[in-house]
């Protein structure tokens, strides 16, 4: 916990945009540079920062370890789970063109997807790895 | 436009160096995040957008982070280190070496003849806007054509996940698990 009022003031300020510029950067990532991976360490970013000012028992109570640890394989399941929809709808393994009836709509409903997959996953991985370290600090 | 990149390279390798002599880790790890900064200036340099993205938002934050959280856990100082062994420098100006020898058969940086550009790129550009529609190829690359690749990729960083939760977390009673 940071009592430097002015820290915890512009922290406040601050953590919705980081978190709006993530989802910006996941959902964007088309047509713009970014895409999963940097969208997920700047979602996570959001929640260090919250972490490091306000203190850990505070963020943890936002957004529990054992939650973080289901989004950590969620995201793998929903990458794999794409391919595994894209091989039942007759297609090969990942081959996003099979999921809709327009091949192009089907590739940038997969991308959008994986991505989506990539973001969960390296979002809360980096909360998990953050907590590991900063949790036994202080026992 | 080389100049700046010079001038880039030459405070890479600076920090570099400075932060292999400084004793306190803390400012090592800071130094680390400056290194990062300026890749990512290179990267961006070579219109590399997204390799620059990510060396900003891995490298210069998030690493820093954990390299402090690390450094929370063990020591700030470091330790006395021992007696340089003239053998291993040996090995490692033999190794660079031979890496800067190999770069001389390399193509130029940005030579359209070169292999790379002759391979699978043309039809990466060509075909990708058809086929996938998205604006940035560097999506398209990752995300369809490659997509196995980047699905071992979100694997392996659920494995580090994975490694960490069972080595760091801590068992007591008022965490659920």
């Amino acid at each position: 916990m940071n009592s430097n009022i002015v820290l915890r003031a512009v922290a406040k300020l601050f953590i919705p945009f980081i978190m709006l510029f993530a989802l910006y950067v996941q959902f964007h990532g088309d047509y713009g540079p970014g895409g999963g991976f940097q969208a997920g360490v700047i979602f996570a970013a959001g929640f260090i920062l919250h972490a490091l000012i306000y203190g850990l028992e505070e963020t943890q109570k936002v957004a529990k370890p054992s939650t973080v640890e289901i989004f950590v394989a969620l995201g793998v399941l929903i990458y794999a789970g794409t391919g595994v929809v894209s091989l039942l709808k007759g297609g090969t393994f990942l081959d996003y063109g099979v999921l809709e009836h327009d091949p192009v709509h089907g590739q940038h409903l997969g991308i959008l997807l994986v991505e989506l997959g990539v973001g969960i996953t390296v979002a809360s991985v980096m909360m998990t790895i953050f907590y590991g370290f900063a949790g036994r600090g202080r026992s | 436009m080389w100049i700046f990149d010079l001038i880039i390279l030459v405070f890479v390798v600076i920090t570099a160096f400075i932060s292999l002599q400084v004793k306190d880790l803390l400012s090592a790890a800071m130094i680390f995040g400056v290194y990062s900064f300026l890749m990512c200036l290179l990267w961006s340099g070579m219109g590399a957008v997204d390799v620059a993205f990510t060396e900003a938002a891995v490298g210069a934050g998030m690493s820093t982070v954990l390299f402090l959280g690390a450094l929370g856990l063990t020591t700030k100082e470091e330790k006395k280190a021992s007696a340089p062994s003239w053998g291993a420098l040996l090995l490692v100006v033999l190794t660079g070496a031979a890496l800067v020898y190999g770069t001389m058969d390399l193509p130029h940086y940005g030579d359209p003849a070169a292999p790379i550009h002759h391979h699978t790129a043309p039809r990466f550009i060509e075909e990708s806007p058809k086929e996938i529609g998205v604006p940035n190829m560097v999506t398209s690359v990752l995300a369809s054509y490659r997509g196995y690749d980047t699905l071992g990729e979100t694997t392996v960083i659920f494995t580090a996940g994975l490694g960490v939760i069972l080595i760091l977390r801590r068992r007591n009673k008022e965490e659920d698990v």
